[in-house]
């Protein structure tokens, strides 16, 4: 029961935030509600035993990647009429029509055969230590020990890649 | 067995379509490239609620290769992209806002002939 309450309170909050992203005129708000929108994630990811990937989307998501976005944006500092008007176009609208679409096509799979009746199995319970450093750290070291070590040039390829387009001159 | 308990793995997956609607709205809504790339952000995270949830709750009869949480890796991966993508992107973001003095991506045109 108690988990009942706890997916819809966050439930209601990553989606009221997330829709402030995309509502909003303004980024800065759009921003520090996606920032809100990240944590209530973290505690949907928490309701999922996933212990290690919520407190990295803390620390990453909404540590990190939020910082250089608010940074930027008070970089910049646009001016109100630089934010330009909200025009309606009929390919915005053929564009809401395509995602609302979509996203029924993926709701009713989600809803339909994909889960026969009946209790579900559940992973938490059936594994012990679903979720923790130590399991999912033995995952990305003995099994996918090479996309982690690609990634980490990715990283540094990105950090190289973000000086040289951003800096005028070197 | 409450209705929440009996369909716990919908609940998630319906969450994520919505989260993931509200990213592609925000894309094909919003001329701002800051709300675009924050709404990118939001589709990312959808998908890696998709990841979590079939991580915890897999379809009947299927029986995953080497361990149950590769899942929990595949987003690990995504976090990681994500940080990399944002950088790159809002370097470009500046780098064109340095010589347009605009952020609409309307305006991006350079290559247009």
């Amino acid at each position: 029961m108690m988990e009942a309450v706890l997916f819809y309170i966050f439930a209601i909050g990553v989606i009221a935030a997330g829709a402030q992203v995309v509502l909003r005129r303004n980024p800065i708000y759009g921003a520090l509600s996606l920032v809100g929108c990240f944590f209530f994630l973290a505690g949907i990811y928490l309701l999922l035993a996933a212990h290690l990937i919520a407190i990295l989307q803390i620390m990453i998501y909404a540590g990190a990647v939020m910082v250089l976005f608010v940074f930027v944006i008070m970089l910049l500092n646009l001016k109100d009429e630089e934010l330009g008007e909200q025009r309606m176009t009929a390919m915005k609208v053929v564009g809401i029509i395509a995602v609302l679409a979509t996203t029924g096509v993926i709701a009713w799979r989600a809803l339909g055969a994909a889960y026969p009746n009946g209790p579900q199995v559940d992973n938490a319970l059936r594994i012990s230590g679903f979720g923790t450093v130590r399991e999912v750290g033995r995952v990305l070291y003995l099994s996918s020990v090479l996309p982690f070590e690609v990634t980490s040039l990715l990283l540094l390829v990105a950090v190289v890649a973000a000086v040289v387009v951003a800096k005028g001159k070197i | 067995m409450d209705f929440f308990h009996a369909h716990q793995a919908q609940h998630y997956l319906v969450l994520a379509a919505v989260l993931f609607a509200l990213g592609a709205l925000g894309v094909v809504l919003r001329r701002n490239a800051l709300i675009v790339l924050m709404s990118i952000e939001l589709m990312l995270n959808a998908v890696n609620l998709t990841f979590l949830a079939f991580s915890r709750f897999p379809l009947m009869g299927t029986s995953p290769q080497g361990s149950f949480l590769t899942g929990h890796a595949a987003v690990f991966f995504v976090i990681a992209t994500a940080a990399a993508e944002a950088a790159v992107g809002l370097a470009i973001i500046i780098a064109v806002f340095r010589s347009r003095t605009s952020v609409n991506v309307d305006e991006f045109d350079a290559l247009k002939l």
